[in-house]
């Protein structure tokens, strides 16, 4: 079968792409654009280490077919940092030492950014709920936890 | 967080025990950081595995004929391909693996000895092609009955997985075969006598599921073969040496023929230690002439990589009423697998060695059973029979009325103790670890109501082993810092620590780098607990290695003899008026003068570590029952840990936490769910459910230094130590809240509601 034409916009950039029509949005990322940043856990949605923005709305990008970016905005951790400034996120994380071997951190990131997008305020309990998509198996949480905590707090700037 | 050390327990140190960003960091956060799967070559082809539907099946034969026709298709490899290899046994972490079983653990021969076992393996164009060519490879299977569980393969009529096993370590030895691989046994003083002099005698049967290491990366690697008989491999692991070598045997090449660079690890815990993937990479990509990248899917990482053995665990503890143990005994049946190598030895030894006892008798069974064959899991074999032990030691507590951790103080090992498994201890901070929780806030806090606590301690010896370092000096006062083992958690971060207190420089201005099996010696694998103390030690050898070096030049600079300088914050100093007067010569001084001076300055260690020292921890936990689900909640939870010395602490914090959590894990959900046909069915993290964010609360952490004698700055490995004590700790503190022992793991939903219910009907009789 022919390989379909899509057209996206990937970081802020005009993006094209061929893909089979069976390919997920994390193999297009991952093989076709060489976006190795998000990550492939699980294939089912289940580890959130390929969560990606799509127009505003946190996705796995296991969970998505290539095909369905027609027409779409997708933010990876590739474009989290503005040049060479890194997110308040991603600092934080650096400073907590909320990252042991990393290969969930992108995700992880990834999905609190969408929650400060969102809620610029919230509780240790808020965090935890909108992070339990993203597994993490070194932290054990705590580190991660506070990073988001603290980020949000300067981001308010307190 | 609680009170967390500052590291400096050993004196005064400037760069030791602070907190600088890891200097892989950046790359981490950015989504640069390149594991196992980020790399693509050039021609590359993709490979997949077939593997066997059934849990023990004789394989009659392989077509391949259809598969190989399909376009697209390269090659397709299957035991045809690898030579067999005779028994040999060769260290892989703390565990032991056999040639003769690796090869056909890496590719089914005789026989698929578990539903996962490769049986053979297609390289193609796409990994669409790839797929579609599996389904076309035939392979006749002779189904053969299976079993799963320790104790019916045990029984004498039990299904026989290698029926020319014998069981090694009884005396006379067994005429016939059976599936016991291994016996073995501890023995300190006589527990007959030790059990006399008891007041109160507790015996006890636990057992355990196996559980996944479950790190997030899948296994991934790429191998580059070319036609002269070289090969490239890219993979995570935990040891690209040890996997050098393994590849290397499978397929007949000299070793400095291989070169394996190690990727970014995403997580390991004992689980990439062994190679699964990479020798067939190597012979799909021998075979086509082409790179061949391999990975596994998550189904495939839990059907067919190691978990941790399930375990059958007996316990029986003698001790006197005021508290006093007299005796201690057990006997331990761990799963193998589908080839022998449990961990029941580290079990054995591990199970009563936070007490000091005059009497103990551990035996040990390494049991076949058809299931993947198991991996090391963070402080392998200790948390089974730890688990056991810890919780007949709260039941005796609970019996006399003493709390739980007087009760350990009082018996605490500590050093000069003579420990079951032989060695006796040198400084060891149990004693530390206990009184520490005595006075923990958390220790005395009150619970709420229906709500339990819980205490255990835990053992684990850490190791040390061959480590190769090179400190390689820039041009301009620089360092590149060069180790053989794969970080794995922050690693190069304490390395960069060491070498910077060393050689009195900022740490900054080292940047470090794990070298590829072709840059640096041999170098055994990140695993137990050897990295910070083993590396560290390479590290500190090369940095002395190249003071020797910069002081030698500075004497020649200066014209005096070199026992004339001395170096110190990170410069050559005259050492004393006597020694002449001089400026000082820092780093970047004697760089820029190296042309001049005799060469590149290069400083190296290759060293055999010995004395790593074992760590002790305590845990506390409170937990919260619900009585309606039967679920249990970590409601609070404090590590306390003696880390030798904490290089960099967040990173033993981030230890501590971790391993407590994935403990939480073993605990209350984890566990190998199988069929009546032996297939697995939670071979997912949907229905393999690892603890998430929403499930634990912060885990406090008490860093407890003890310093090693044997490390220059003191240090003991941290990593394995935090998975030992949660179980234990878990099950006494749900004792607590519902006055119900569980003695079977996990204490998951359902397993606390029907003990709920059985206990409601019983009380209703």
């Amino acid at each position: 079968m022919a390989k379909a034409h899509v057209t996206t916009t990937v970081n802020g950039d005009p993006v094209e792409f061929l893909c089979d029509a069976e390919q997920t949005l994390l193999d297009v990322l991952r093989d076709e654009l060489y976006l190795t940043g998000s990550k492939e856990g699980c294939g089912s949605g289940d580890c959130g280490a390929c969560s990606v923005i799509v127009d505003d709305r946190l996705v796995c990008a296991c969970l998505m077919l290539g095909v369905e970016a027609e027409g779409h905005s997708i933010e990876t951790i590739e474009g989290m940092a503005n040049g060479d400034q890194l997110h308040p996120l991603q600092t934080k994380f650096l400073e907590h030492a909320a990252l042991q071997c990393g290969v969930c951190t992108p995700g992880i990131l990834v999905a609190a950014k969408s929650l400060l997008e969102r809620n610029p305020d919230p509780t240790e309990i808020e965090v935890r709920y909108w992070l339990a998509g993203n597994l993490c198996r070194c932290t054990g949480y705590d580190k991660i936890v506070r990073a988001v905590l603290d980020t949000a707090q300067e981001m308010r700037g307190g | 967080m609680a009170a967390t050390s500052n590291g400096k327990a050993n004196g005064a140190t400037r760069w030791i025990g602070t907190r600088p960003v890891r200097p892989d960091g950046v790359d981490k956060v950015t989504g640069r950081a390149r594991f196992g799967a980020d790399v693509h070559l050039p021609n590359m082809l993709v490979g997949k595995v077939l593997r066997s539907p059934h849990a023990h099946a004789r394989i009659r034969s392989i077509d391949a004929s259809a598969a190989l026709a399909l376009p697209g298709v390269k090659t397709v490899t299957t035991r045809d391909d690898f030579n067999d290899l005779s028994s040999e046994f060769v260290p892989a972490g703390e565990m032991l693996v056999n040639y003769r079983d690796v090869v056909r653990n890496v590719m089914a021969r005789e026989k698929a000895l578990f539903e996962g076992h490769p049986v053979a393996a297609v390289a193609a164009v796409s990994e669409k092609v790839a797929r579609e060519a599996l389904a076309l490879i035939d392979v006749d299977y002779e189904v053969l009955p299976h079993v799963l569980d320790v104790v019916d393969a045990m029984a004498p009529d039990a299904p026989l997985l290698h029926e020319d096993m014998i069981t090694a370590g009884v005396e006379p030895t067994p005429t016939k075969p059976s599936n016991i691989a291994k016996v073995v046994e501890f023995k300190l003083g006589d527990v007959a006598e030790g059990f006399a002099e008891a007041d109160i005698v507790i015996e006890r049967e636990f057992s355990t599921q196996p559980v996944h290491q479950g790190y997030i990366e899948p296994h991934s690697c790429i191998a580059n073969y070319s036609e002269d008989g070289q090969a490239e491999l890219w993979c995570t692991t935990q040891g690209h040496f040890v996997v050098r070598g393994h590849c290397a045997k499978l397929l007949g090449m000299d070793v400095s023929k291989l070169r394996v660079t190690a990727s970014e690890i995403g997580g390991g815990f004992g689980g990439k230690t062994v190679v699964y993937l990479e020798p067939v990479a190597l012979m799909l990509s021998r075979k086509s002439g082409q790179p061949v990248k391999m990975t596994m899917s998550r189904e495939e990482v839990f059907r067919a990589s190691g978990p941790a053995a399930g375990t059958r665990v007996w316990v029986k503890i003698g001790m006197t009423n005021d508290g006093r143990i007299t005796a201690g005994e057990a006997v331990l049946k761990y799963q193998a697998g589908a080839f022998q190598g449990s961990p029941v030895q580290p079990g054995c030894m591990c199970a009563f060695a936070p007490y000091d006892l005059n009497h103990v008798k551990v035996v040990g069974y390494d049991v076949l059973v058809n299931r993947p064959k198991v991996a090391a899991y963070r402080a392998p074999g200790a948390p089974q029979s730890e688990f056991a032990v810890e919780s007949v030691v709260d039941e005796l507590a609970k019996r006399i009325g003493m709390d739980p951790v007087e009760l350990r103080l009082k018996n605490a090992a500590k050093q000069g103790t003579k420990a079951a498994y032989g060695p006796t201890f040198g400084p060891v901070g149990l004693v530390e670890t206990l009184e520490e929780a005595k006075a923990h806030e958390h220790y005395r806090a009150p619970l709420k109501e229906g709500q339990g606590r819980g205490v255990a301690s835990g053992f684990w010896f850490n190791i040390g082993g061959e480590t190769c370092a090179t400190l390689n000096l820039g041009e301009d006062g620089t360092i590149a810092l060069v180790a053989g083992t794969p970080d794995i958690g922050g690693s190069r971060a304490s390395l960069c620590l060491q070498a910077a207190e060393t050689l009195g420089v900022d740490v900054e201005r080292i940047r470090p780098l794990i070298g590829d099996t072709s840059t640096l010696g041999y170098t055994f694998l990140t695993g137990g607990s050897r990295t910070a103390f083993a590396s560290g030690m390479a590290v500190v050898e090369a940095g002395k290695d190249m003071i020797r070096q910069l002081c030698e030049r500075a004497a020649k600079v200066w014209d005096i003899p070199v026992d004339a300088v001395e170096w110190a914050d990170g410069e050559a100093r005259p050492a004393g008026s006597n020694a002449g007067e001089f400026d000082p010569l820092s780093l970047a001084d004697l760089a820029r003068l190296a042309g001049k001076t005799g060469g590149p300055f290069v400083g190296r260690a290759q060293i055999n570590a010995q004395g790593a020292g074992p760590s002790f921890g305590t845990h506390i936990v409170d937990v919260d029952v619900d009585r309606e689900t039967g679920r249990v909640t970590i409601e609070r939870y404090t590590v306390i840990q003696d880390a030798g010395t904490a290089v960099h602490p967040s990173y033993v914090e981030g230890q501590l936490q971790g391993g407590a959590v994935q403990g939480i894990g073993w605990a209350l959900n984890e566990e190998y769910i199988y069929d009546d046909k032996g297939r697995l069915q939670n071979p997912g993290f949907l229905d393999y459910r690892i603890p998430v964010c929403s499930d634990v609360p912060m885990i406090d952490t008490v860093i407890v230094e003890v310093p090693n004698p044997t490390h220059p700055y003191g240090v003991r490995g941290v990593g394995e130590t935090p998975i030992v004590p949660p179980m234990a700790a878990i099950a006494n503190a749900v004792e607590d809240a519902l006055g119900m022992r569980f003695m079977d793991l996990p204490m998951s939903p359902p397993r606390v509601l029907k003990a709920l219910e059985d206990a409601r009907i019983a009380e209703a009789a």
